[in-house]
């Protein structure tokens, strides 16, 4: 298992390397016999392909003149959203349909790659069935729809009992504080040094997973935000702050060393291996993590229900509502440039029938959007935290919904890389992500926090 | 008239590779130059409609602070690389090896070779292989009770140079062999009646024979090093932070990490500028005056 790790981290890397230079001119064309399906497949999330592959025999079964090519993209995150956008560009290798991000979607619209689907879903008899905020997270910024959500997610913290236990906390352990967490991770450390304490996402290889499920866990925590009255947010007292707890549990080694937080594959790493072998006490992670460990996902451990705990991420000072989590999740959308456009949305239709959607939620830990899903028993007692992280809802955020967040979120990777490796102190690198911010948006849409 | 048809006759045989080279190579340098001036993204309103922002790529690349370190990573990168290390080790083992006995000259030879003929991703990964933590470097010392240090994050510029040294000395090995086999063994020959000790053979004699070798070599291997982007790609990632993100490595986080296409092509085209300066610093340093 060791030596195969070693291996992935620069294979992907090469894979990647060789594939970006070539996918400008993929040749072929989609003519009106097939629709390309185009969807993340890396490491761990294996949950769309097992989906889309059976919305494909569906799907050709009840049209027969249609062919579904399916074109998983093995790449990292924010590898996945630079390889679909070159694919985007062109219009021979342009998908059909394809798995979106909603943070990407209002970036996306506005760059001509996505078609809005508000005739089809009028039409569409099962739209009633998606609540409010999923609605939401598939519009433009004009107010149309153009993604339909698959299941959204929430963040808190998650931690090993018997790693604790060792540290002499107990069972129910929650930390109503930063310093409670810290402290429950020095207890960790000193009781095993060779335990890692506490995981966080840090850093530019972890693209979006660093900046949602760490840096924003920690800065809508502090009271402050990124993006507030339609203004970007600088020089505020808790992005300092939140930097700060970075370098707190970077130099004093509580995380993961930053040469084993920077290597593309720790996600997998944690989720599939440190977790469940009592290699990291307790880690900053989404909802969907159980996922891994169902009989249906890649790192099945039976035991899990009863070995994992899990807490909310409590707010700096456990100010007022105490806790927080960051929402988002993923879409299916249709290409602009689809040239069977009736097609492509019946196989969204397909995937996300309360059928589909049930089996999606559940083997990828996800937060049902469907109130049929929602309140289905096989969805309920699926999964003994999906209660615990439906009710995270409470004290969730979201993104900031506009088009230059994925630029923003970038800066956030760089300021996080540069105080976890040492290279910058929070306050510099917190004046450096301001400095970037106002090259990115102009000085008139920020605001002094 | 026949003049012309003539003229005419003999272009046509050149036509198709002009309109190769143009298409393939100059079309991309254009475009790439096109783009530095423009705003052209991946994604967001850019992506659809690129607009003309003039010298603003410039302007912002002087402004970052990145920039400056990943030009000066660059030129060590290239300096202790391409122009001392595969320079150096180059003629020192054609040297050698000239005067080596056979069986030594073919395996010694065989070994450096080895190197260049594997294609770039297969080096680039065993030489991550050697220098990782947990890898045949580590592991080598560790016999000998040394811990050695984690070379990729602690050391990365060094590790991403003898890689590279590594990699590249085949070639310079190569050109130095043939050109020493060219210097007439008369001139050393009278060198030594005069006199001259090894050390003064080499740099009255052989060098200045061998000069045009000399620019030649130096100049292909720097622009080659000067491009070098899977090898420091797959090592460290231009990482930690940016620590070893020399040009290319920059220009492709800015236009395919970050989207911001116009700005990483705006890095590719400093780094056709630096490429451009080497080589003239070459052509002028080493020009042959009489011959």
């Amino acid at each position: 298992m060791r030596t195969a790790r070693f291996f992935i981290a620069p294979v992907t890397a090469a894979a990647l390397a060789l594939s970006l230079g070539a996918c400008g001119s993929g040749g072929g064309g989609t003519d009106d016999g097939t629709i390309k399906v185009a969807y993340q497949k890396f490491g761990n999330f294996t949950q769309a392909d097992e989906l889309f592959k059976d919305v494909k025999a569906d799907f050709e079964e009840a049209n027969p003149d249609i062919t579904v090519e399916l074109v998983p993209i093995e790449a990292q995150q924010n590898d996945y959203f630079t390889k679909l956008a070159l694919m985007n560009r062109s219009p021979s290798t342009a998908p059909d349909v394809m798995y979106e991000d909603t943070y990407m979607i209002k970036s996306d619209v506005e760059a001509g790659y996505l078609a809005p689907l508000d005739d089809y879903l009028a039409e569409w008899d099962e739209w009633d069935q998606f609540v409010d905020s999923a609605k939401e997270a598939g519009a433009g910024d004009d107010g149309k729809t153009y993604g339909v959500s698959m299941g959204t997610d929430t963040r808190g913290l998650w931690f090993n009992k018997d790693v604790l236990a060792n540290a002499g906390l107990p069972e129910d352990w929650a930390p109503t504080s930063w310093d409670e967490l810290l402290e429950a991770a020095r207890a960790i450390k000193e009781s095993d040094p060779d335990v890692i304490p506490f995981n966080i996402y840090s850093g530019k290889p972890q693209g979006e997973a660093a900046v949602m499920q760490g840096f924003e866990m920690l800065l809508y925590g502090t009271g402050d935000t990124l993006y507030e009255d339609s203004k970007w947010v600088l020089g505020s007292q808790g992005f300092v702050e939140s930097l700060e707890f970075l370098e707190t549990v970077f130099s004093e080694g509580l995380a993961p060393t930053p040469q084993q937080a920077l290597d593309t594959n720790i996600g997998n790493t944690v989720q599939a291996e440190w977790l469940p072998q009592g290699k990291v006490g307790i880690a900053l992670d989404g909802s969907w993590v159980a996922g891994n460990w169902l009989e249906s996902g890649v790192a099945p451990w039976p035991e899990w229900s009863e070995k994992m705990g899990t807490a909310p991420m409590p707010t700096q000072d456990g100010q007022e509502p105490g806790a927080v989590s960051m929402s988002g999740g993923w879409t299916l959308a249709m290409g602009a440039g689809s040239k069977n456009p009736d097609a492509a949305f019946e196989f969204i239709s397909m995937a996300l029938n309360r059928e589909n959607s049930l089996w999606f939620d559940v083997a990828n830990s996800q937060i049902a959007v469907r109130t049929d899903v929602a309140e289905d028993p096989e969805y309920t007692k699926s999964n003994p935290t999906t209660e615990f992280f439906t009710d995270l809802v409470d004290v969730t955020h979201f993104r900031p919904a506009t088009s230059d967040y994925p630029k923003v979120s970038n800066e956030i990777m760089v300021a996080m890389e540069a105080v976890m490796t040492g290279q910058q102190t929070p306050e510099e690198a917190a004046a450096a992500y301001d400095e970037a911010v106002v090259g990115i948006v102009g000085e008139e849409n920020t605001t002094q926090g | 008239m026949a003049l012309t048809s003539r003229g005419a006759a003999r272009v046509v045989p050149l036509a198709p590779a002009v309109v190769l080279l143009a298409l393939f190579m100059l079309g991309p340098v254009v475009w790439s130059f096109y783009g530095s001036f423009t705003n052209a993204s991946l994604t967001g309103p850019a992506a659809l409609n690129p607009e003309w922002i003039g010298l603003d790529n410039y302007a912002a690349l002087i402004g970052d602070p990145d920039f400056p370190k990943s030009l000066w990573l660059t030129v060590v990168f290239v300096f202790l690389s391409a122009v001392v290390g595969q320079n150096v080790m180059g003629i020192m083992l054609a040297g050698l090896l000239r005067s080596a006995v056979k069986p030594v000259r073919s395996i010694a030879s065989t070994v450096v070779v080895a190197a260049w003929v594997l294609p770039e991703i297969v080096a680039a990964f065993a030489a991550y292989a050697f220098f990782h933590s947990e890898g045949t470097l580590n592991t080598m010392l560790g016999g000998l009770g040394i811990t050695g240090p984690d070379w990729l994050y602690s050391t990365p510029m060094l590790a991403v140079i003898i890689a590279n040294i590594w990699r590249g000395t085949a070639f310079s090995m190569m050109v130095y062999s043939a050109a020493l086999a060219e210097v007439p063994p008369e001139l050393t020959e009278a060198a030594q009646l005069d006199g001259a000790n090894g050390m003064q053979r080499l740099a009255w004699v052989t060098l200045p024979v061998i000069r045009r070798s000399i620019s030649t070599n130096l100049m292909l291997t720097t622009l080659q090093t000067l491009s070098v982007f899977t090898l420091i790609y797959v090592m460290t990632g231009g990482g930690p932070g940016t620590d070893s993100s020399t040009l290319p490595i920059l220009a492709y986080q800015e236009a395919f990490k970050f989207a911001q296409v116009g700005y990483g092509t705006a890095i590719a085209t400093v780094m056709i500028i630096v490429g451009a300066v080497f080589s003239v610093i070459y052509i002028r340093a080493l020009r042959p005056e009489v011959d």
